[in-house]
Parts: structure tokens; C-alpha cells; sequence
């Protein structure tokens, strides 16, 4: 069977996995926002119990593998009492991985924003939080959007790691049809190069034009 | 704790000073940056601070401006005291709410501008009156417009900082801090660095804030001859204490302390 044939045939289930993926990709990227804003602002923190919370999270998500922190959200937590569907197992195991990624990023973003901007939002008397969220935030944000890039191409594929537990994504879909029909190079190869397009042509020209957004909003472009 | 028994909670009578320093210390470790500095400022007076580098004069901006702590001594402003605050009868020193409060009264422009990169000159100027001051938008807007027109930068409102020359920014840094009203106004080396070139739009301004406004203003700075032209005292600082002060008549043309003398000395070889 060509890879037309292969693609008439199969793209309604293919394209059933794909929404899944792009499902658990945009709600992963959102929990991972939130954590690593969260995490990265705690760490920067100068209570040393709020700091020691985020640098014990940080340490534990960035120091083991996501595989086993997905199996330990879906198989373990249950055992304590915390039962959650696999989907929804799916995005939180992959959105608090890379937020853990993502508050280091946070952090050198914050810490990268020189230091009179601090002292000039202190001088009209802003507020802690008011100097945070108006002046150094939106700075930090412009300096550390590239490498989110990178994190948000990294969480794309990780999202594959979640068809080990059963959610019906992308890879768990091509898998299916491999296994019923073992069209392993027509299956796999399509699943290849939809991962690619989504990346390079979604999540890539995406962060671009954040950045160039961004760049505008400095006066800069 | 340091006793603060000898220290009111209040400056009261006809002469109360705008700013007054008393006895107030400031070390890094066992380095002494500021050493039992007295020094008060009446309302609308333009007080100038000369003196070598490392003599702790942009140090005394900065305390003013709370953006250091001083390990000894009380600040007051507007005869309130701004560094502590009272409690159970006696002074301790200030929490946040009580420096926010207090650092109302006080405006400052730094040495290297510091506008917010990511907002227009004008919204630069909007952002303390409407989010700090919780004025309304339009209210802000009328205000801030009335102040770049005043240091000239109207036409450039809309543009942001990246656009706009160190003397251009530098203005607009002005307006930013004059928005917010305040009773005392900081310049910490503000034309330190400007192109030679752009230095006199900028002193210009000052020079008409002096002219027209019953603002009390410190300024670091080390352009003597604009110092000597605008301030009402002059003050020269060597090794964290007031070396000599005076009017500019009287230090500049008559200085009385060796180390004044060695200091203007210089700096005249130099221009």
C-alpha cells in the first residue's frame, strides 16, 4: 500500500490523534506557564521555606525522567487516593515537567533585568508586586521568549511519552495502526513528519511572531 | 536595636526643614560610607553636592530615596520621620507601608535615565499617577502631557524609550517623576551621562524647575558651573562627611577648607 492509499484510508483516526496531541500540547503549555512563573518567582523569593519549595520541585522534575513522573501521576498517586483520568494524567505529568524547565527560565529572565529598573519603579513608589507584574515581568518576558521556543518544541514531543498510558494521541493512534496492519514505515513516517509540520510550522512561527509582537510593543522593530 | 530616645517623633515650628538629615550613618561591612551626616534642606531650596568620587554623595540621594538602608541616625521629611516609624512610644524602624507612604513626597531621576522600555514617554509618565496614585486615565493623561510639554518632549510622546537620545530620555525621566508631585525632587548625576551636546536641554529644564516651582531638590552633579549658576547652598563632600558648605559664591570663590580648594583646583585643571 502507497502512502496515499495508506493516508485515504487511515487519516480520520490519524487526524482523531493529532486533536489529542494538540489538545494535550496547549493545556500542558499552559500548567507549565503557570508553574514555572510560579516556581521561578518562589526561588527568587527571600523566605527560605517558599524558596526551598520551589527549588525541591525544580530539582525533582528536572532530575528524573518524565516517563517515570507520568507513571507516578497515573499508577502511584492512585494509590494514595488520588485518582486522575489519563488525560488528564497526561497534561499535568507533562506541563509540571517543563515548568520545572521553564522556572529556570523565569528566574535568569527576572534576574537579566537591570537593576534602575527596579529602582525607578521604587521611586514612584510602586509596590512590590505593582514593580513585578508592570515593569519587571513584561521586561523578563521579552528576554526569555527564545528559549521558550525551545521549551515549547521540547513539550510538543514530549506529549508522545503519554501514549504509554493509554491516552489516544497521535503516537497511541499510529501504534494502533501498526499494530493491526504493520504498515510500520507508512505509519511511523506520516507520524514523523505531522510531529515536524506541527512543530516547525505551528509551534515555531508561533513564538516567532510573539516575539515580534513583543519586539513592537520595546518600540523596537 | 540603636537607642532612638534623642530622636522626635515630629519636627515642629516655623523652620521646620524640608529634608533633614540627623546623624545618620551608612557602612557597607566595616567600610564607613557616610559618617554622622547632619544636613537639613528648607522648602524650595536647591541644594548641590560636589565631591570626589567615593565621598558617599550619590549615598545620601539614594537613603533619601529609601532605596538604601541607613545603619545609624533618623531621616525626616516634611518633619516626619521617613526611615522609622513610631511604635509603643518610641521609634523603630520603617515596614513597607510606612516607607510607602512616606517616599510619596519624593521624587528622583538617575544617572542613566531608567524609563520603562516597554511603554511610551507618555505612558512612562502615566504609570505612577494611574497605578500608584490610582488617578483616572484621562486625569493622568492631561497631567503627564502638561509636564513633557513643560521639559519639551510633547512632540515624542508616543514614541518609546529606544527611540528617543539620552537628553530626550533623560526628560521625559523628569516629567515621569514630577507626575507624581512630589515635595522633593533627586537628581543623581543626571547629565553624567549625556553627550556634551545634550547636556543643556536637560539642565535647562532643571534650571526651570528652579524658576518656577517651590520644589526642594538635591542634586548630585559634577558639572560645577551648573551648580554654581543654580543652587541655593552648595555642599562638598569628602570621605562620607560635609567637608564645607555654602552658597555658591561662597565656596566656589572663596573656599575655606584645604581639601575644597585641592578638589575645585582640580577639577578646573581638568575642563
Amino acid at each position: 500500500m502507497d502512502i496515499f492509499e495508506f493516508l485515504v484510508q487511515y487519516w480520520p483516526r490519524i487526524l482523531s490523534g493529532v486533536g489529542v496531541t494538540v489538545a494535550q500540547f496547549v493545556l500542558a503549555a499552559i500548567l507549565g506557564i503557570a508553574v514555572a512563573l510560579t516556581m521561578g518567582l518562589l526561588k527568587l523569593s527571600t523566605n527560605k521555606v517558599l524558596k526551598g519549595f520551589a527549588v525541591t520541585y525544580i530539582e525533582i522534575f528536572r532530575g528524573t525522567s518524565l516517563l517515570v513522573q507520568l507513571y507516578w501521576i497515573f499508577f502511584v498517586l492512585p494509590l494514595f487516593g488520588f485518582s486522575i483520568d489519563k488525560f488528564t494524567a497526561g497534561y499535568v505529568a507533562v506541563g509540571m515537567n517543563i515548568g520545572a524547565y521553564g522556572a529556570e527560565l523565569v528566574r535568569g529572565g527576572i534576574l537579566s533585568v537591570p537593576k534602575g529598573q527596579w529602582e525607578a519603579a521604587l521611586a514612584i513608589n510602586m509596590s512590590p508586586a505593582k514593580r513585578m507584574w508592570r515593569i519587571i515581568l513584561p521586561q523578563a518576558l521579552i528576554n526569555m521568549l527564545p528559549p521558550w521556543g525551545n521549551l515549547m518544541i521540547e513539550l510538543l514531543k514530549g506529549t508522545a511519552l503519554i501514549s504509554l498510558i493509554s491516552v489516544a494521541d497521535l503516537m497511541f493512534v499510529t501504534k494502533q495502526i501498526n499494530a493491526s496492519t504493520f504498515l510500520s514505515a507508512q505509519a511511523f513516517g506520516i507520524a514523523l513528519i505531522i510531529y515536524y509540520i506541527l512543530a516547525r510550522f505551528l509551534v515555531t512561527p508561533f513564538m516567532r511572531w510573539l516575539e515580534r509582537f513583543m519586539a513592537r510593543k520595546m518600540g523596537r522593530a | 536595636m540603636e537607642d532612638m530616645s534623642g530622636y522626635p517623633h515630629e519636627l515642629t515650628g516655623e523652620n521646620t526643614p524640608m529634608v533633614s538629615f540627623k546623624n545618620v550613618r551608612k557602612s557597607y561591612g566595616s567600610l564607613v560610607v557616610l559618617d554622622d551626616l547632619d544636613l537639613d534642606v528648607t522648602t524650595g531650596e536647591m541644594v548641590s553636592i560636589i565631591g570626589p568620587s567615593g565621598s558617599g554623595k550619590t549615598t545620601v540621594l539614594r537613603m533619601l530615596m529609601t532605596l538604601e538602608k541607613i545603619n545609624g541616625g533618623c531621616i525626616y521629611v516634611d518633619g516626619k520621620p521617613l526611615t522609622h516609624m513610631p511604635k509603643n512610644g518610641g521609634l523603630v524602624p520603617a515596614n513597607e507601608r510606612h516607607l510607602r507612604e512616606r517616599r510619596a513626597d519624593i521624587g528622583m531621576c538617575f544617572q542613566h535615565f531608567n524609563l520603562f522600555p516597554h511603554m511610551t514617554a507618555l505612558e512612562n509618565c502615566m504609570e505612577g499617577p494611574v497605578h500608584v496614585l490610582g488617578i483616572s486615565k484621562a486625569e493622568a493623561r492631561d497631567r503627564s502631557e502638561e509636564l513633557l510639554e513643560l521639559v519639551g518632549m510633547i512632540n515624542k510622546k508616543d514614541e518609546h524609550p529606544s527611540r528617543l537620545s539620552g537628553g530626550q530620555q533623560q526628560r521625559v525621566a523628569i516629567a515621569r517623576a514630577l507626575a507624581m508631585r512630589p515635595k522633593v525632587m533627586l537628581f543623581d548625576e543626571v547629565t553624567s551621562a549625556l553627550d556634551p551636546e545634550v547636556i543643556g536641554e536637560v539642565t535647562n529644564v532643571i534650571r526651570g524647575l528652579v524658576d518656577e516651582h517651590n520644589l526642594t531638590m538635591l542634586m548630585v552633579t559634577h558639572q560645577m558651573g551648573f551648580a554654581r549658576d543654580i543652587s541655593d547652598r552648595v555642599c562638598f563632600f569628602y570621605g562620607g562627611k560635609i567637608e564645607e558648605q555654602g552658597s555658591p559664591a561662597e565656596l566656589f570663590g572663596n573656599p575655606q577648607r584645604e581639601r575644597t580648594q585641592q578638589f575645585l583646583s582640580a577639577v578646573r585643571e581638568a575642563v
